[in-house]
């Protein structure tokens, strides 16, 4: 059996004939396995779907109770069989209830890792190595300019600038769905400890998270709250709502953003951020690379992203790697709809 | 080096002046002597040392970089100091180096059920393939993973950068002043290595910083008169002060920050050819004229070219220093070399900068593009001629004029200008009128009315009171001017952008056309952009009006909705248009902005382009693409 055989790029995303389903499917199928619940790879419609417990809530919050036909929910580390091979889920560090998936069949082992970094996060389960023969990863920032740092020392940056503009608010554009809810985690810990200001559009989700033992501190909604009771605070706002109307209710607002794509200047600029925090929920350069290599895996299909440079790199330490040319994943456009802001970094 | 970078980086990203100001002070505030006056050097340009190539940059990446990732990370960020700071990799010693203390993730209340299932394995070895492939065990290193024998050298990825160089012993990263005077005395031969060894102690933004300095493109949107007003808020000073004081001074400053700090003497200015604060006019109104006597002013073409000072003295082995300096005393002297042996006799001229050919005043067009240029080779001296056209005289040899009322200043200046007898500065003649009429009728005709052949260099006139002293600032009453009004047209709104900094939530720039015959029949072609112009309650008119009549969006932009019968007209008032063969239309406008909102008038009654097109046969200069 080829790796091909068992898992095959189409359409609809990564289709697993010999075990009836696909992987993060972009179009409704009749059984779905979901890594995590950002909305470019957990979509609603499908029949069945089989992903953790975290991320079968999510798509329950976002699309409502009908989301799909079926579900189930698998444990990580808990191993199930599907047709001809069996899936094994491991966490992927990404957001809270993120999952790779290992498929194997016979002797081969494919994991297909969805989104995921191996820095430390605070709200989720941190990222697992899962040694295989292919080794399915994103490309998100796959380029060697995208070297992520400690996000603790971008929220000392943050805190840093709160303290020089004691009058004015501080808006950090940060998605709704992880990001929001890790920053939130990183400035308790680096001892911030007054309200945190949230957009209407993240309080449910961040309800949630607090639901599942993550502690957070003081949550308020920013909506109602006077104007001039928001100098010196902290709101987080997806990241389209931090240059619009709504920004109007803040005093003289400084925007901040936290992605990863702010290492790069003219990405920050273009989008009027004044302050960048590169924090960011997918590998970076050195931790793709890094994976890659750790995992053993001899040959690397590489999705969304920067699909190129990383294929390249594998093939230069002698491993097989290809791009899978998936579409649908990453979208990282200027959405005015909070919920694409998922389609996130 | 690193906390300089970071101001450099804070700055780069801030739209708002006073906060530039804030986190330029707060630094000065922070940050000790001498780095802060490098830094101050910096900011205002003047640090002198030979800039770095690019191609030196890029053989110092070559070397340690693969180059299909290298082009395709280039490609993707678009600037080459930037590219380079961001994928610097360290040289991280290959084999001597155990796995580093990484710290285990913190704790999470989240970890999932299946941490139990996970065989922790802290030693494990990235490059030991054999015991990755042994099959189904799961293995779980401590994240973040390790990053060290990947061949290529990237560090071990690991939290702080600092704390990471601190564990191997690397020495500490330089500091501004370090890499300062280390730059000026370096031998070109010295400077890779030396370059390669600071890259590889710096962080990301001081790599970003440092590349940025060597190479001398700072480029962060700050002037050295922003630079030297935030020193002065340093010690509650009119930056006024520090602009006077600051010919005299050299970096890294250290007796100017004493003074702003209160702990030492204000330092003197010893320059033999000191600036002096420039006065400036007021614009004046119609309801102005009812209260002014015109038998007490003077009035001149206003020339629409570069207010400068033109300074010459004599230092202390009597020999005579030229500077040229702008209206807010920055030196240019380095931008007009060309001018200086005019300035042969010690005096202050107050004047104004054109391009002449063949003795005809050219348009501001021409004029600029002179200015802000780095090589001044003697090509753009030979084509663009410059010229100090003489407007008053501020000092006399060791003679302090300013004083003396305009007109004896008048006179003096006329005979200065007689002695120089050179034919690059000459006098601005006056503008003999009796009564408002008079001027009114001169001010719309120039030609008619003395200003000749150079008439369109002419844009507007200035009024001064026969009795004025020379005052710093914009004194009321003593000088004004009285501008030609701008030229008016009506074009439809064509496509909207946010703005920036307290805009952000506005689409406050405007893309605007006229109308031309296309191929299907009359369509609108763009023909500017303005964002300013417009009242509060207009932007907030016109954001809402871009909301509601969307068609399409491309990322922060707008197209909004501009047909024969659906649109919104904009009144636009422009100074000048030139021809332009990169844009579309052909033209381009000289500050442009809304004048008027035309609820009014339906976008098929706007201007058309032929309108423009005949407004420019005024206009001579070409720009060149």
């Amino acid at each position: 059996m080829r790796p091909q055989d068992i898992l095959l790029p189409v359409a609809s995303g990564l289709c697993c004939k010999p075990g009836g389903f696909h992987i993060d499917p972009v179009r409704p199928v009749e059984r779905a396995v979901i890594t995590h619940g950002h909305s470019d790879h957990a979509r609603a419609g499908h029949g069945a779907v089989l992903a953790t417990q975290e991320t079968l809530d999510m798509m329950r919050l976002r699309y409502g109770e009908n989301f799909a036909g079926t579900t189930q929910a698998i444990r990580y580390g808990e191993e199930i069989r599907l047709g001809d091979v069996s899936v094994k889920f491991h966490p992927a560090g990404h957001v809270l209830g993120s999952a790779q998936v290992a498929v194997t069949a016979k002797d081969i082992s494919i994991v297909a890792s969805g989104d995921y970094k191996d820095a430390p996060d605070p709200t989720c389960t941190p990222f697992e190595l899962v040694p295989c023969d292919v080794f399915i990863t994103e490309a998100t920032f796959g380029l060697p300019v995208f070297r992520h740092g400690d996000a603790a020392n971008e929220v000392k940056k943050l805190l840093a600038s709160v303290a020089l503009f004691p009058e004015r608010a501080h808006l950090v554009g940060a998605y709704s769905l992880g990001k929001a809810q890790r920053v939130i985690a990183l400035l308790r810990q680096a001892g911030y400890d007054a309200p945190i200001y949230l957009h209407g559009a993240m309080e449910k989700i961040t309800q949630y998270y607090q639901s599942r033992g993550i502690a957070l501190g003081e949550l308020r909604p920013v909506m109602g709250v006077k104007k001039a009771a928001l100098a010196g605070t902290i709101t987080l706002a997806p990241p389209s709502a931090t240059s619009d109307l709504w920004t109007r209710r803040f005093p003289d607002p400084i925007t901040a953003f936290a992605s990863g794509w702010m290492r790069v200047r003219a990405r920050a600029r273009q989008r009027g951020i004044e302050l960048p925090l590169v924090i960011s929920d997918h590998a970076d350069w050195d931790g793709l690379t890094a994976t890659i290599t750790a995992t053993g895996a001899g040959e690397i299909w590489v999705t969304h992203g920067q699909e190129d440079a990383l294929a390249h790199w594998c093939q230069s330490k002698g491993l097989r790697a290809k791009p899978l040319d998936l579409v649908g994943y990453g979208d990282e456009g200027e959405s005015e709809t909070p919920l694409q802001d998922e389609a996130e970094a | 080096m690193n906390r300089f970078a970071e101001l450099l980086d804070r700055l780069a990203y801030e739209p708002g002046r006073n906060n530039k100001l804030r986190l330029i002070t707060g630094y000065f505030r922070e940050v000790g002597d001498p780095d802060r006056g490098y830094a101050l050097a910096a900011l205002t340009g003047a640090l002198s040392f030979k800039h770095a190539k690019p191609a030196l940059i890029r053989d110092l990446i070559a070397s340690r970089t693969d180059p299909v990732l290298f082009g395709l990370s280039y490609d993707y960020v678009g600037d080459l100091s930037e590219t380079v700071a961001l994928m610097w990799p360290r040289r991280v010693p290959r084999h001597d180096e155990s796995f580093p203390g990484h710290p285990s993730p913190p704790p999470s209340p989240a970890r999932g059920e299946g941490a139990q299932l996970r065989v922790q394995r802290q030693t494990r070895s990235t490059t030991d393939r054999d015991s990755a492939s042994d099959g189904g065990t799961t293995l779980s290193v401590p994240s973040p993973l390790a990053g060290e024998g990947q061949g290529e050298g990237y560090r071990g990825r690991d939290a702080d950068e600092s704390t990471h160089s601190r564990n191997h012993n690397n020495p500490p990263p330089p500091t501004l002043t370090e890499v300062v005077t280390t730059l000026r005395t370096l031998g070109k031969t010295e400077l890779p290595k030396q370059l390669e060894r600071w890259l590889d102690e710096l962080d990301e933004t001081g790599r970003w910083a440092l590349l940025k300095l060597v190479t001398g493109a700072l480029r962060i949107g700050i002037s050295a008169r922003l630079a030297k007003t935030a020193a002065a808020a340093l010690g509650d000073k009119d930056p006024h002060e520090v602009e006077l004081i600051w010919p005299g001074l050299s970096p890294p400053y250290l007796d100017l920050f004493a003074w702003l700090e209160g702990r030492g003497e204000k330092p003197v200015n010893r320059d033999p050819a000191p600036f002096r604060p420039v006065m400036l006019a007021h614009a004046i109104e119609d309801t102005d004229f009812q209260n002014l006597d015109p038998a007490d002013y003077v009035a001149e073409w206003k020339w629409d070219g570069i207010r400068v000072q033109a300074v010459a003295g004599r230092d202390e082995h009597d020999k005579i220093t030229a500077r040229l300096y702008s209206r807010t005393g920055e030196d240019i002297t380095g931008s007009f070399p060309d001018l200086v042996p005019s300035l042969r006799l010690p005096g202050a001229i107050d004047g104004e900068l054109l391009i002449l050919r063949e003795g005809r005043v050219q348009s501001f067009n021409v004029l600029q593009q002179r200015l802000n240029r780095k090589i001044v080779s003697p090509k753009l001296i030979k084509e663009f001629p410059i010229h100090l056209r003489a407007y008053d005289l501020l000092g006399d040899d060791a003679n302090d004029l300013r004083e003396l009322p305009f007109v004896e200043r008048r006179e003096r200046l006329e005979m200065f200008v007689k002695k120089l007898d050179d034919p690059r500065i000459d006098l601005s003649p006056t503008v003999p009128f009796e009564s408002w009429d008079a001027l009114t009728a001169a001010r719309a005709d120039p030609a008619s009315a003395g200003a000749g052949e150079d008439a369109d260099a002419v844009e507007g006139v200035m009024l001064k009171r026969r009795d004025a002293p020379y005052l710093p600032g914009r004194p009321k009453g003593q000088w004004w001017k009285w501008k030609r009004d701008p030229h008016i047209i009506d074009a439809v709104l064509m496509y909207a952008q946010r703005g920036h900094g307290k805009r952000s939530s506005f689409y406050s720039d405007y893309t605007f056309g006229v109308w031309t015959a296309g191929e299907s029949g009359d369509e609108l072609v763009p023909v500017g952009k303005a964002y300013f112009g417009f009242t509060d309650e207009e932007l907030l008119q016109i954001d809402r009006f871009v909301r509601r009549n969307t068609t399409e969006k491309f990322g922060p932009v707008r197209h909004v909705v501009h047909e024969a019968d659906k649109g919104l007209v904009l009144e636009v008032a422009f100074e000048g248009l030139q021809r332009s063969p990169r844009h579309k239309s052909g033209v381009a406008m000289r500050f442009p902005r809304i004048s008027r909102l035309r609820w009014d008038k339906p976008p098929r009654e706007a201007d058309r382009l032929e309108t423009l097109e005949k407004m420019l046969k005024g206009e001579t200069a070409e720009v060149e693409a």
